[in-house]
């Protein structure tokens, strides 16, 4: 080698520490002061309010048409559109970009709509000095009579110090979702408690081998865990949580999965995987989940694509003589931007897209928060003629969600998927490492500034 | 995950005109401009955001001076040690893979006496490196996916039936060294052959006629005088083992957190400075990264001999 290539090597070396650094470091971004505004008739520091000026929203694909609705009915309004993934599968996108515009001072967009439903955690929290990003918005910007329409106990994620910080897009709530032709088809009764339940797995399993009732692929705690009222997930204040995942609650839960994995009555698939609905197509007998399944797996082409007339829905299921309680996996939020310069727009359009019928009845795939509108998109359903049930199931399952089942500011899914649900696909015991959920919980909690109790 | 990008394969005949005063002249006021739009992109995107770093890694969030706490708070994290583990097990799969293999199919190809072969090889062994980063994992993503693999009959005897049994914690260091095997290693593989190019053929010849067969000229004269490019491969891809990021994102994305978003340290970085808002906890990382990649980069400079400068 002579002697200049060595020179040029020994500089490109030079370059690699540099470069190793770089990569992290521009994560990092710049950073200005950040403006902070004036007056606060609405319990926020707003910003300088501009009239007419076009307001941005930020929406995920799915959630496109509440925007066309919006500017249909309200042509004087002036809307930015920007698509992103609507912080799905715990990307984080929202938090991470709305920390980007707090270190450069501007940007924000005026309306956002999350999939997540713990975004209320941080953005009603000032990080690092800057001013909270979600408006605060029953002190006056939306009206009461607004606030109180939407159905009890969906405002509590969020609802952060008894302050709220958005306005939920739809709920989530688990049902019993089951195929009443299989069920008769087998001479089986419909189970009334988890442990009938249970042992209807245990009969499933030996009779009809393939069948399932459930499915725990998915890192899910809320359908089973939140389900028996298991408190590893109780948020007590802003910042305070108190975990406890040794519970005999816990413990019921976890032996229910492991049994159910173990005689293969639960599949430990996700759903949403080719696997899953190439196994399982026409074979799933009950899954209790979120409402969404019914569009999204059931009466899905793509997926289970379940027959019309067979897919009935029952009340969540109690344990014992337990009140039955459920979780929600998932339901979207809206938050408006404290920084924004046109606060009466943007108040005026999420308020649009949660309560009007022309999205929330007509368009929406979710059940609406808004109560009104869930009545009327209810009834919608019905007379699709596609269920073999009413759906009373589901209002009722509305009201029986489990506060006790908080929105912190981490992901609970991330957790399960990181501890439990390696052990669920290795078919190892998640009785057993229940303390490992709860050390791994807490861990989390400390890190994002939570005190555990 | 870094190709060698334009390595300087040959230098010898560029220097002919040296004595030549005047050519010498225009040359070095042509030099600086070549090498400008390297130097700019280096101070903006390499040096600026490192000082920054620095500032931040020893600043707290009001921007006043933090000494050493950043970094005990990022080291006393529980999660830091798990992932210095999951990365250092990385590296030492990946680094002696690619060691032994790279040296191996370098020596391999170049033993091929056909040209059009030898060719066609190194094409092949290039493609993989000339997709971007972020769409060869994705390609891993199908890959590994036992419903929709190519090589799923391998997995499925393997003991792998669905997804989240192939990504599997245990799994992981082996599939990310794989990963960037696959996408890095065949851009090294054309470097090494262009050293082994570079290498005297009278030596090569005198060897041959004092009677050495293949393997006796590979580990007596080809692997000698190709020290100092191998200490120089891994150099680099150390540098940019410890940077170990894009894989794990994307399969923890893909995976719906099966694989932690928090796997490897520089996810941890991001981790602090996306989920926790805290740039300072996540700039440390990054510094300590820095020292750590700088101090064994230095232990294969000085092993590698890589800045002597007598002609090997």
């Amino acid at each position: 080698m002579n002697p200049s290539s060595a020179r040029r090597i020994g500089r490109r070396i030079g370059m690699v520490g540099i470069a190793a650094a770089a990569v992290v470091a521009t994560l990092t971004g710049c950073s200005t002061k950040a403006q902070s505004g004036s007056n606060g008739q609405y319990g926020f520091d707003e910003a300088a309010q501009s009239k007419g000026s076009t307001i941005t929203v930020w929406v995920d694909a799915t959630r496109a048409p509440a925007v066309k609705a919006f500017e249909q009915a309200n042509p004087s309004i002036k809307v930015k559109t920007v698509t992103y993934d609507g912080s799905s599968n715990g990307s984080n996108s929202f938090k991470t970009k709305m920390g980007l515009f707090d270190r450069s001072g501007s940007g924000w967009p005026d309306v956002v709509f999350s999939s997540q439903n713990n975004d209320a955690s941080w953005a009603s929290q000032k990080t690092a000095g800057k001013q909270p990003f979600a408006a605060v918005l029953d002190k006056g910007l939306v009206p009461q009579s607004t606030l109180s329409n939407f159905t009890k106990g969906s405002l509590d994620v969020c609802t952060v110090d008894g302050k709220v910080y958005c306005l939920r897009n739809d709920l989530a709530q688990n049902v019993l979702w089951y195929n009443k032709t299989l069920l008769t088809k087998f001479g089986y009764s419909l189970p009334t408690t988890w442990e009938e339940y249970q042992q209807l797995g245990a009969k499933v399993a030996k009779d009809h081998p393939g069948y399932i009732i459930g499915s725990v692929g998915d890192p899910w705690p809320e359908i089973y865990m939140a389900g028996s009222k298991c408190g590893a997930n109780e948020v007590t204040g802003a910042r305070t949580m108190s975990v406890d995942t040794e519970s005999t609650e816990c413990k019921r839960a976890t032996d229910l999965i492991d049994a159910g994995v173990a005689n293969k009555s639960l599949s430990t698939l996700s759903v949403f995987s080719p696997d899953f609905v190439k196994k399982y197509s026409g074979k799933v007998l009950m899954m209790p989940g979120p409402v969404w399944f019914s569009g999204a797996i059931f009466n899905n082409a793509q997926s289970l694509n379940v027959p019309k007339g067979q897919l009935g829905v029952a009340n969540p299921l109690p344990w014992g003589s337990d009140q039955a309680v459920t979780g929600n996996v998932g339901g979207g939020t809206w938050f408006i931007s404290s920084h924004s310069k046109n606060l009466a727009a943007a108040t005026k359009f999420a308020q649009y897209v949660t309560t009007a019928d022309a999205y929330q009845v007509d368009q929406a795939p979710g059940y609406p928060a808004y109560a009104p509108a869930a009545t009327k998109w209810l009834a919608k359903q019905s007379s699709s003629g596609y269920y073999a049930t009413d759906l009373s199931a589901v209002t009722t399952a509305a009201g029986e969600v489990w506060s006790g089942w908080g929105s912190p500011a981490f992901s609970q899914e991330a957790i399960w998927a990181k501890v439990m649900s390696p052990l669920i696909t290795s078919g190892k015991s998640t009785t057993s490492n229940l303390a490992a959920w709860g050390t791994e919980i807490k861990n989390q909690a400390q890190v994002n500034g939570y005190t555990v109790k | 995950m870094t190709t060698p990008a334009a390595a300087p394969l040959a230098a010898g005949p560029a220097l002919s005109g040296r004595r030549r005063a005047g050519r010498r002249t225009r040359a070095r006021s042509i030099g600086p401009v070549f090498i400008a739009p390297y130097v700019l992109f280096t101070v903006a995107f390499g040096l600026a955001p490192a000082i920054y770093a620095l500032v931040l890694a020893f600043t707290d969030g009001n921007g006043a001076f933090a000494g050493f706490a950043n970094f005990a708070k990022v080291i006393g994290d529980y999660r830091f040690f798990a992932d210095v583990g999951h990365v250092a097990l990385y590296l030492v799969i990946w680094l002696v893979s690619l060691l032994v293999l790279v040296v191996l199919l370098a020596l391999l190809v170049h033993g091929i006496r056909s040209r059009r072969v030898s060719a066609v090889f190194r094409l092949l062994y290039y493609i993989p490196g000339a997709l971007a980063g972020a769409s060869s994992v994705l390609l891993w993503l199908f890959v590994l996916d036992p419903s929709a693999s190519p090589v799923a009959p391998l997995l499925q005897a393997l003991g792998f039936q669905s997804f989240n049994q192939s990504i599997a914690p245990a799994n992981l260091p082996a599939i990310f060294a794989i990963i960037a095997f696959w996408t890095g290693a065949g851009g090294w593989i054309v470097v090494l052959f262009g050293a082994l190019n570079n290498i005297s053929i009278d030596v090569m010849e005198a060897a041959r006629l004092d009677g050495a067969n293949a393997v006796q000229i590979a580990t007596r004269i080809q692997l000698p005088l190709m020290r100092k490019w191998i200490a120089y491969m891994s150099v680099l891809s150390l540098a940019a083992g410890t940077q170990l990021f894009v894989e794990p994102t994307l399969l923890s994305q893909a995976s719906n957190a099966v694989v932690p978003n928090d796997y490897s340290l520089n996810q941890l970085a991001y981790q602090y400075a996306f989920a926790q808002n805290d740039f300072n906890g996540a700039s440390a990382i990054a510094v300590l990264l820095l020292i750590v990649s700088i101090a064994l980069s230095a232990l294969f400079v000085w092993r590698g001999g890589l800045f002597s400068t007598e002609d090997a």
